[in-house]
């Protein structure tokens, strides 16, 4: 097997609008498509991590002698053997790279051992001898700024403030409420998993799966000490990714081992690995008061919002960021007072995962709005109505909303859609419980609930991102073809179906490869923040419009639009660096400012029954309606709604890394419950296609919004059924019966 | 040890062989089969899934050397050279793959549900396919593929 990934020529016939097959979509199904685990290199040995089992903990002592002693071990090294800087991270450097003398979360990489088998690797990890002085660990996100201080600066990550109108407003109908919101985790199938292969320049060659090609290889750079163009990194098969591939994972470890040794080294996180591998959605404490007249307007919000970041910052300040600017919800709100803080803890690292920030505050928003909506008698749906922000509300931060904000629209497609009847036969599969055989009905209430939310689409705050796409347009073999190439990273999602049908429409050829995405093009940007189609579709559009003033050129003069004749032996090459227009920071006192590039907002109804005895909850079906500007791929669509809408059922339900003193309990896919087929009803959906002029092709972000409002309207459902408040989430059994 | 083993119809034998490692490993690492997933390693996912002399089973529960002298099919032998098995080609065409992660591990669940069960309702599909779990999907496109795979294997 090639450690290059295969060109993808196949299958794409459509443009955009259209839904053509997936250019690996064949590999897949064939399981011939390389994954990062499924890499294979001659002689190449395996690399093991010895993590932390510690949350807190001074290093006393660290003895290799035994772990060298064990037949088939190339190497074992420790901080000591990393030549450039051992800090690293997203946004501020404060992760090592393997921990020096103090370790701050269960977990922390210590040591590396390299060695001809993986079970040879674990058995020698299991004979490195580390003295640990046990310390006791800061878990309270709530009190952890006056704790221990982690890091040098304390244990502030980050404080946004949002200020806007009257700061002592009062109503005559006020509610309250304190939510929390448990850790979830992305749980990608694909675990952590890379090839590096050391080259005879001194340099490295990594084939890895990431989100983000350039920002990992100008981390490895920097632990290696080599200059970027020593490090290269190219895209392998990625099994999902959700957030959880921002941060570096085993990337710099696998290049040490083989630097080190000289060897292909290949690592592979197995499950229970890849649970203390990777940041996780921060888990919030979140207290609310709204304030509103007697018609449900909105007078006033305030919000407290705490974000337990864990032990390392990751992109902590960003998530904060999002919690506050985002925290009243699509919501028109004159006199708004937001306080977000992200703090360090003991808890594992917690970074990006879909919603990021926005999924904690509206879970809180939305529980509030229905609070809302029972105090004052009013249906739930118009009091999110009568405060519904739309095209030119303007947020808490000030920014006006310039483009298409359905929120009433897209509330009132849910609603209007018809209640899925209540079976009159039993059959057991329909019930909650399943075959279980846990109740043929009696104990069973049916709910029903809705939610809404909005989440901001690409980087914000004044970043500078952008894209970069090349496109080659030459005749091979009599017809024309084109060759398309970025280093922005497939995770899944479709973004290489999404550039054949941006190639192909602009070109009007047929013929379109994808190159496989590496470092040797300039930067492609995040796969996050919803914000590929639009800033590599962008780029490849605009790469593809430079490839068109070259033909146009070449068709000066000449009566033919023919592209074979036009182009004869010519090759046209662009590559073309795209921004989006660009945000400002937000006031470090009021928090006001353009800070976002475009919202995107999505709506679902959810509909329960709930063995109210046992504390079981069945969905059954969870409808959604959301604005995506222009559906280039309308399948692709369905499923980014259909899989957003499952991690959000996921979140109000099951999922949670529990931990108990910074330990983590079920860090297996036993413990830790991702839905399954039995637990994701059907889903109807509602696509709009409001274009917004600012985006290429009109597009909005897709993949966020559904993670966000699924969530809450499920909670507000099984709230209905119930009559309790459920002020947690993921909502247990013991939460229903009390027990 | 040495295990003898029929992959995909081909008799395969592999040397030096761990008594620890699972006939997952075995597959991925010393036969050149890498398409039977590593996901979880624990038979919660579903994503190793591979028939056993013709039985469905998590590939990384069955320990290499259960499988000495017994037919493994995996999901490299479903199709017929360059045709698609119909199962395959209705997962591409209904969008059932996105990661493609446990898609390996799907396809052949819902081969050996399509095969025992030509027209399977929506409970007994949701039932059949309750052990392989899907990050991206979902799941509802994978449910319309299910459904389009047994309607062509019918007509």
């Amino acid at each position: 097997m090639s450690l290059t990934p295969a060109e993808l020529t196949s299958s794409v016939s459509g443009g955009i609008g259209s839904s053509p097959q997936r250019p690996d979509g064949h590999l897949k199904v064939r399981g011939e498509f390389a994954y990062a685990s499924d890499l294979w290199h001659e002689d190449m040995i395996w690399g093991a991590t010895l993590r932390s089992p510690h949350p807190y903990a001074r290093i006393v002592s660290v003895d290799l002698t035994e772990a060298l002693k064990v037949p088939g071990v190339y190497a074992v090294l420790t901080h000591q053997d990393v030549p450039g800087r051992n800090l690293y991270g997203l946004e501020h450097k404060d992760q090592p790279v393997l921990a020096v003398d103090v370790v701050r979360y269960q977990g922390e990489p210590v040591a590396l051992v390299g060695a001809d088998h993986p079970e040879t690797a674990l058995r020698a990890m299991k004979r490195i001898e580390v003295e640990y002085e046990v310390l006791t660990p800061v878990v309270d996100m709530e009190t952890a700024t006056e704790d221990t201080p982690l890091h040098p600066g304390g244990n502030l990550v980050r404080h946004v403030p949002v200020r806007r109108g009257d700061q002592n407003a009062s109503a005559e109908v006020v509610v309250t409420g304190r939510y929390e919101v448990g850790m979830q985790d992305q749980a990608f199938l694909g675990p952590e998993s890379g090839l590096a292969v050391p080259a005879e320049d001194g340099g490295i060659d990594l084939y890895i799966a990431t989100q983000w090609l350039h920002v990992d290889q100008a981390q490895v750079a920097s632990a290696l000490g080599l200059p970027l163009d020593k490090v290269r990194l190219t895209l392998s098969g990625v099994g999902g990714a959700f957030g959880g591939r921002e941060d570096l994972s085993m990337q710099v470890h696998a290049c040490l081992l083989a630097l080190h040794t000289g060897k292909p080294t290949k690592m592979v996180y197995n499950r229970e690995e890849s649970f203390y591998g990777h940041v996780h959605r921060h888990p919030a404490v979140l207290h609310y008061e709204h304030g509103a007249d007697r018609t449900g307007k909105l007078v006033y919000v305030k919000a407290k919002i705490y974000l337990d970041g864990g032990a390392y910052a990751s992109s902590t300040s960003a998530v904060v960021a999002n919690a506050a600017t985002l925290g009243v919800g699509p919501y028109e709100v004159d006199n708004v007072t937001v306080d977000c803080w992200g703090v360090y803890t003991n808890n594992p690292p917690c970074g990006a995962m879909r919603g990021f920030g926005a999924v904690q505050a509206a879970f809180a928003y939305e529980s509030q709005m229905d609070k809302l909506a029972e105090a004052l008698a009013m249906d739930p749906v118009d009091v999110r109505i009568v405060n519904a922000m739309s095209e030119g509300s303007v947020m808490p931060t000030g920014q006006v909303v310039d483009s298409a904000a359905p929120v009433a629209q897209l509330l009132k497609l849910v609603k209007d859609k018809p209640l899925p009847p209540v079976s009159t036969t039993v059959d057991l599969r329909d019930m909650p419980g399943g075959v279980s055989n846990t109740t043929h009905g009696e104990g069973v209430v049916r709910g029903v609930g809705y939610a809404v939310g909005i989440k901001n689409v690409c980087f914000s705050e004044g970043y500078d991102d952008y894209s970069t796409a090349r496109v080659r347009l030459q005749v091979i073999n009599g017809e024309p073809a084109a060759l398309a190439h970025t280093a922005a990273c497939e995770v899944g999602q479709g973004l290489v179906t999404i550039m054949q049908q941006i190639v192909r429409t602009e070109l009007g050829v047929q013929r379109v490869t994808i190159l496989p995405m590496d470092t040797s093009i300039g930067n492609g940007g995040s796969t996050s923040a919803s914000r590929q189609t639009y800033v590599t579709g962008g780029a490849m559009k605009a790469a593809c419009a430079a490839v068109k003033e070259k033909l146009a050129r070449l068709a000066a003069g000449r009566n033919t639009t023919d592209l074979v004749e036009l182009l004869g032996g010519e090759v046209i090459d662009e590559t073309v660096e795209w921004r989006h227009r660009a945000t400002e920071p937000l006031d470090p006192v009021t928090g006001q400012g353009n800070a976002h590039v475009q919202y995107g907002f999505a709506a679902h109804r959810a509909v329960v029954d709930v063995d109210v005895e046992l504390g079981l909850v069945k969905v059954v079906e969870l409808d959604c309606a959301q604005d995506v500007g222009k559906a280039l791929n309308p399948q692709a669509v369905q499923g980014q709604i259909q899989g957003g809408t499952a991690q959000g059922l996921g979140l109000a339900v099951m999922e949670e890394i529990q931990t108990a003193d910074g330990k983590v309990r079920n860090p297996s896919f036993t413990d830790y419950l991702i839905p399954t087929v039995l637990d994701m009803p059907p889903m109807r959906i509602d696509v709009l296609e409001l274009a917004d002029p600012n985006a290429p092709y009109g597009v909005r972000g897709v993949g966020e919004p559904p993670t966000i409002s699924s969530t809450p309207a499920i909670v507000a459902a099984i709230r209905a059924a119930t009559g309790l408040a459920l002020p947690r989430v993921p909502v247990r059994p013991e939460h229903i019966t009390g027990t | 040890m040495r295990v003898n083993v029929t992959v995909n119809g081909e008799q395969r034998q592999a040397d030096e062989v761990w008594e620890g490692e699972s006939l997952l490993f075995l597959l991925r690492e010393r036969l050149g089969l890498p398409g039977s997933k590593n996901a979880c390693e624990q038979g919660e996912c579903g994503s190793c899934t591979v028939y056993l002399d013709d039985v469905p089973v998590c590939s990384c529960l069955v320990a290499a050397g259960q499988a000495q002298g017994r037919e493994v099919r995996t999901v490299e032998g479903l199709a017929q050279g360059d045709r698609l098995d119909p199962v395959q080609e209705a997962f591409v065409e209904a969008g059932a793959v996105q990661c493609g992660f446990c898609t390996p591990g799907l396809v052949v669940a819902a081969h050996d549900l399509i095969r025992r069960v030509p027209d399977p309702g929506d409970p007994e599909i949701r039932e059949a396919l309750a052990g392989n779990l899907c990050r991206c999907t979902g799941y509802e496109k994978i449910m319309d593929a299910v459904r389009l795979a047994a309607r062509r294997a019918r007509s």
